[in-house]
Order: structure tokens, then C-alpha cells, then sequence
């Protein structure tokens, strides 16, 4: 201690240019502080610098996994790592992505919305025009359709990430939709809403104008700064509790029209298939669904039999989750977990539970409800109303499997 | 309570009042912005094309990722055609051709998304065109019609009544 304040002293000796009488310094240093500090110098205790913008601890590595869904790339999907994560908050570096012709580089200074179509005046905002208007932030969880779809076919994945990580659950900040189509002015005619990106695809997606005009946003922000480019920068549809695709990235135009356009991502993909070869369309809601994050697929619970904390997330796009019950015995009996709050509507919530583990061979799962009183379905029973081939809005309880060694595999 | 009911209308009106915020959008930007096909043919501009025509287009432009005839590059891109009378079997193949609902869509599609890495670089002409050999490939019309913005919406596609309405909560679970 006291031969770090000597050196430090010696330092800022130096760069007040007093450097000059160094040796002296140095002389009178040693003999002050004695002998300990003829040793080889003790390397410094003082931090790193700041830096103008953060970023992790090196040790620390989580990541997405990347997947392109054809050979050209910008066409495929990321996932969050969610067994890694603590809390409900994504950070949005490794928010889940999905697109269809990849991220386009879109400048906010010059970037627009334009609204026509079935309104009173047709309207161009700029993003500073967007700004003007009256914001809000709100935590909403993001959930692709297609989050699950190998578990309803019987393949599931062997981790939580490949498995659930098609979701994730930011705090975004905007203008409420409904305020910016009263400045156009809505005609009585006007019943759906196309909205399109500025994505090369021109990604676009019908939305009944109940929706629009109940909690939808236009928004700009995520977790406190702007969006992430993979997030739709500059600004971004926000559809709270509908499935992700919905939630038009890169806005860049809203008509408003008296029927849906029946664009192909809303009839040739997130289309429901069932058994009876017809499909549900415009099926927005994601359904209430949970989910254990520890100890899932691929993790070890180290420590052999003892205490545990179970943990793990419930969502529901029809509003808040009202209960979550954890199974530890292979769904024999179910018991009550602890809910974090406060629970927030279309939002993820965190659940504990409290378990002592004997040590043996086990199956754990969970299952949730939500504040409309939906039940999250097993897999027999979503599979028994929707056949195989539904692929989108896989929802039911997911199970892991805890070997008498700790490691846990899927189910 | 009749003053009631004004007093209510002029506080809608208030909230109902522009702020101002936003600039009128310049209609000839407006058209060309507005790329959006109805199923009725809508925003379908004036043009024509055949499969005869299209193929040509086609073999040019798209061949390379959906395979020469549509057949698709097996996990890579999907199939531009088949799988009719397969979506209430165990292995539904959903295409153009056997899902998808309008042939509006088709257009649509292909005018604003394809070819990929340069998509809206087709005239109007050529996406008639390739639209037709899409739906020739898949049986659906024959190869000498001419599509156009009246004749494309009149195109019934095998899968039109094939979608029925979000119809969930539609699981029973049991506790
Ligand atoms: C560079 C490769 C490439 C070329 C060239 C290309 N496409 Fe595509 N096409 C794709 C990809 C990738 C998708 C899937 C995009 C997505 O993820 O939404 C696709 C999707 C499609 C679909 C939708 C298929 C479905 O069932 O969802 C149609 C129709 C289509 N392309 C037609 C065309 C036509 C017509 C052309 C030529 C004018 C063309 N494509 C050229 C790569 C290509």
C-alpha cells in the first residue's frame, strides 16, 4: 500500500514535468518506504480507462446462433441465447432476429413514413416529425410464429436456445400508432392497415385497424438508445403480444385500406396448416406459454442431489401471466412457483421455484396461465386440435430431462 | 344532456384535431411508392406477359436459385411449384402453386421481393410474364394466356378456399 502511493506519486511527478529530479525522487522514494520496493515493480492496481461506448467482460461470450434459411444470405434467423440470460430485460445485442432479404442500411436523417390510402390527409413524417409527437415506453417480449416449430414434429432441439430462442423482451420507446393516424385522419372505410418495410423485400404485413388504434407503436427506441439496424433502425411497427413477423421492421410505409392485401407472408408463410388440410389465417396472437431456462438442455446442475432454484419465463400475448406452475416429477404433481414482479402484460416474466433434488433421474417441466384464464396445452393436446403441420405458434409445455449425473438433455 | 353529448363531440373533435406534425405527401412520389396488389387487381399497373414469354424471363433472371424448372435446389430454395392435393397429408408441400390463395400475391411477390438480390428491377411486363410461367408450371393456366391487370385477378388459384379464420382459442387443455 504505501509503496503503491510512492509510485503513484513518482507518476504524477512526472507528468508535471519534475522529471528532471527523478533519481532523486527515486532515492528519497526507497528510502522513505524502505526496502520492499527494490523488488521487481508490483504490477499497477489502477483500472482500465473508460470508454466512450461499453462493452462486456472479455470472459463473457454469449451469443446468438445464426442460421440462414436458404443459400443467399439475409434470409434466415438468430437466436437469443436465453438460458444464459438473467432477469426478463434482452439485451438488445442479442435480441433474436428473423429476416427475409437481410438488414438494410437505412439513414434516420433522410428516412420517412408515409401514410395514405383510406385517410383525410396523406402524410410523410420524417423521424425528427415522429419525435415530435407524444412518446411511451413499454417492455413487451417479441416472439417469432415460428419459435418451436421442430418441437411439434418431434424433433426438439437439444437446448433451450435452438429450442425457445426465437423470443426475447426489450423496453421500447415510441409514439403511440394511434396518434400518428389521427394526424392523417382515418376515413370510416379504413379497416385494415398494410405495413411495409424499407427491407430490399418490401416485407409487408395486414393489420386490423382495432390494433392499430388499441396499443400499437411506432418505435424508435430499444432498452434506451436507438434500435439496433437488426431491429428495424430507424423505426420499427410494435404489434405488443403478436407474433414477430407482424411487427414490420424498417417502417417505411403504412396504407390504410378497407381489406387485407393478402401479402405472401401472410398467406404462403404464418398460415396455420391443420390436419384437415385447411389453414387459420391471420392468426396474430401469440399464445400463453412457458418455459424452463435452468436447468434446461445442455446444462449440468453441478452439485449433486440438494437445493436447486428452478428458474424460468412465462409470456402471454393476451395480457399477463397469472400463474405458473413447475413440475418436478415428470408432471405427477405440479406446485405453485414464485412469480417476479411486478408482471407486466405481453411481457416476459420471470418464475422460481425451490427444489430439492434427491439426486435421481427426473423430468421437469412447466406450465402457465394467463389473465384470460388460457391454460398453456401439452403437446398432445395442441397437437390433437392442430394436427403436425400447423408449424407456427407452437406454444405447449416443454419438459427437460435431469440425469442422475446432473447433466440435462430435451425431451 | 343534449349539451353533454356537444361538449362530448367538441372535446373528440379536439383530440381528433391535427397537430401539424408531418408534411402533405406529393402524390406522384405517392404512386411510385405504392406498390401494394389487392386481390380485386388494385394497384396492378397496365401491362401483359405470357408463360411463353415468361419462361424466357425466367430462365434468365431466376433458374439460378429456383432450379431450372421451378423444381426448387433441395435445401437451399424452396419449390416454385407442386405439391397439389398435399396439405391434408402427413407431408404437406406448400408452393405458389398448391398454397398460396390469389394470383395477386404471385405478382406482388415477384414485383416487389424477386429476384432477390435485385428485386423491383423487372418491368411491369416481365412480372406478368413470370408471373404466367409460375402458374403454367403449376398446371394452373395455360401457357399461351396473356396476363394482364384485368385478366391476373380473374386466375383461380387451386388453394383459394383453403383458409378459414383465426379461429383460437381453439385448444381444450385439462388440468
Ligand atoms: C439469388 C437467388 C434468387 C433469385 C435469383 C430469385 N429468387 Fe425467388 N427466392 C429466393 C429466396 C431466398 C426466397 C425466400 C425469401 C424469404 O426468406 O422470404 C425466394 C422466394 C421466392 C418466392 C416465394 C416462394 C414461397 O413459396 O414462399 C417466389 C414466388 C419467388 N422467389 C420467385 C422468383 C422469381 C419469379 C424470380 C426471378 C424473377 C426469383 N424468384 C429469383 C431467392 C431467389
Amino acid at each position: 500500500m504505501k509503496c503503491l502511493r510512492g509510485t503513484s506519486w513518482l507518476k504524477q511527478s512526472r507528468i508535471y514535468g519534475v522529471n528532471q529530479s527523478r533519481r532523486s525522487l527515486i532515492a528519497i522514494g526507497a528510502g522513505l518506504l524502505g526496502a520492499s520496493c527494490e523488488k521487481p515493480k508490483a504490477p499497477s492496481e489502477t483500472g482500465g480507462t473508460m470508454r466512450a461506448y461499453g462493452e462486456r467482460a472479455p470472459a463473457e461470450k454469449i451469443v446468438r446462433t445464426v442460421r440462414e434459411a436458404t443459400a443467399s444470405a439475409g434470409s434466415g434467423s438468430s437466436r437469443t441465447p436465453l438460458q444464459d440470460l438473467y432477469g426478463t430485460i434482452t439485451p438488445s445485442s442479442l435480441h433474436f432476429e428473423r429476416h427475409h432479404s437481410g438488414v438494410p442500411a437505412l439513414d434516420s436523417s433522410t428516412h420517412e413514413v408515409t401514410v395514405h390510402g383510406l385517410v383525410e390527409r396523406p402524410l410523410v413524417f420524417s423521424m425528427e416529425a415522429l419525435r415530435r409527437f407524444p412518446s411511451v415506453s413499454r417492455t413487451h417480449f417479441l416472439e417469432c410464429a415460428g419459435n418451436g416449430a421442430g418441437e411439434q414434429q418431434g424433433n426438439p432441439a437439444p437446448d433451450l436456445q435452438r429450442s425457445h430462442g426465437l423470443l426475447s423482451c426489450t423496453e421500447w420507446t415510441g409514439v403511440p400508432l394511434k396518434l400518428v393516424l389521427a394526424e392523417a385522419g382515418l376515413k370510416p372505410e379504413a379497416k385494415w392497415m398494410i405495413a411495409e418495410g424499407a427491407d430490399a423485400a418490401r416485407m409487408a404485413r395486414s393489420i386490423p385497424i382495432a390494433k392499430a388504434l388499441d396499443d400499437a407503436l411506432l418505435a424508435y427506441g430499444q432498452n434506451g438508445e436507438a434500435l439496433r439496424p437488426e431491429q428495424g433502425y430507424p423505426v420499427r411497427l410494435l404489434l405488443p403480444g403478436w407474433e414477430g413477423n407482424v411487427n414490420v421492421k424498417w417502417l417505411h410505409r403504412l396504407l390504410l385500406a378497407a381489406e387485407p392485401a393478402w401479402s405472401a407472408k401472410e398467406t404462403g408463410s404464418y398460415t396455420d396448416l391443420m390436419a384437415d388440410g385447411k389453414s387459420q389465417i391471420f392468426t396474430f396472437e401469440m399464445e400463453a406459454r412457458s418455459v424452463i431456462t435452468f436447468p434446461s438442455g445442455g446444462q449440468k446442475m453441478g452439485g449433486g442431489a440438494g437445493a436447486y432454484e428452478v428458474s424460468g419465463l412465462a409470456w402471454s400475448g393476451r395480457g399477463k401471466i397469472e400463474s405458473v406452475e413447475v413440475s418436478t416429477d415428470g408432471g405427477r404433481t405440479w406446485a405453485k412457483a414464485e412469480l417476479q414482479a411486478p408482471v407486466l402484460s405481453k411481457s416476459l416474466t420471470r418464475f422460481r421455484h425451490a427444489w430439492q433434488w434427491d439426486g435421481k433421474e427426473a423430468w421437469i417441466q412447466s406450465r402457465c396461465v394467463d389473465e384470460t384464464g388460457y391454460l398453456q396445452p401439452t403437446r398432445e393436446e395442441l397437437v390433437g386440435a392442430r394436427g403436425l403441420n400447423s408449424v407456427y405458434h407452437y406454444h405447449a409445455i416443454k419438459a427437460w430431462r435431469v440425469a442422475a449425473d446432473g447433466s440435462v438433455n430435451h425431451v | 344532456m343534449f349539451r353533454f353529448a356537444i361538449i362530448f363531440a367538441a372535446v373528440l373533435c379536439a383530440q381528433d384535431k391535427p397537430s401539424g406534425i408531418g408534411k402533405p405527401a406529393n402524390a406522384e412520389k405517392l404512386r411510385a411508392l405504392d406498390i401494394t396488389v389487392f386481390p380485386d387487381g388494385k394497384g396492378l399497373p397496365a401491362g401483359r406477359g405470357t408463360a411463353v414469354a415468361g419462361k424466357l424471363v425466367y430462365k434468365e433472371k431466376c433458374a439460378v436459385c429456383h432450379g431450372d424448372h421451378g423444381e426448387g435446389r433441395e435445401k437451399q430454395y424452396g419449390a416454385l411449384k407442386g405439391g397439389m392435393g398435399s396439405l391434408a397429408t402427413a407431408k404437406p408441400m406448400k408452393t405458389v402453386g398448391s398454397y398460396w390463395p390469389y394470383a395477386t400475391t404471385v405478382w406482388d411477390y415477384i414485383h416487389r421481393a424477386m429476384p432477390y438480390e435485385h428485386p423491383r428491377s423487372l418491368s411491369s411486363d416481365e412480372v406478368y410474364a413470370v408471373t404466367a410461367f409460375v402458374l403454367n408450371i403449376n398446371g394452373i393456366i395455360p401457357e399461351t394466356l396473356e396476363l394482364n391487370e384485368r385478366t391476373l385477378p380473374k386466375v383461380e388459384m387451386p388453394n383459394r378456399n383453403g383458409f378459414v379464420p383465426d379461429a383460437r382459442p381453439d385448444i381444450r387443455s385439462k388440468r
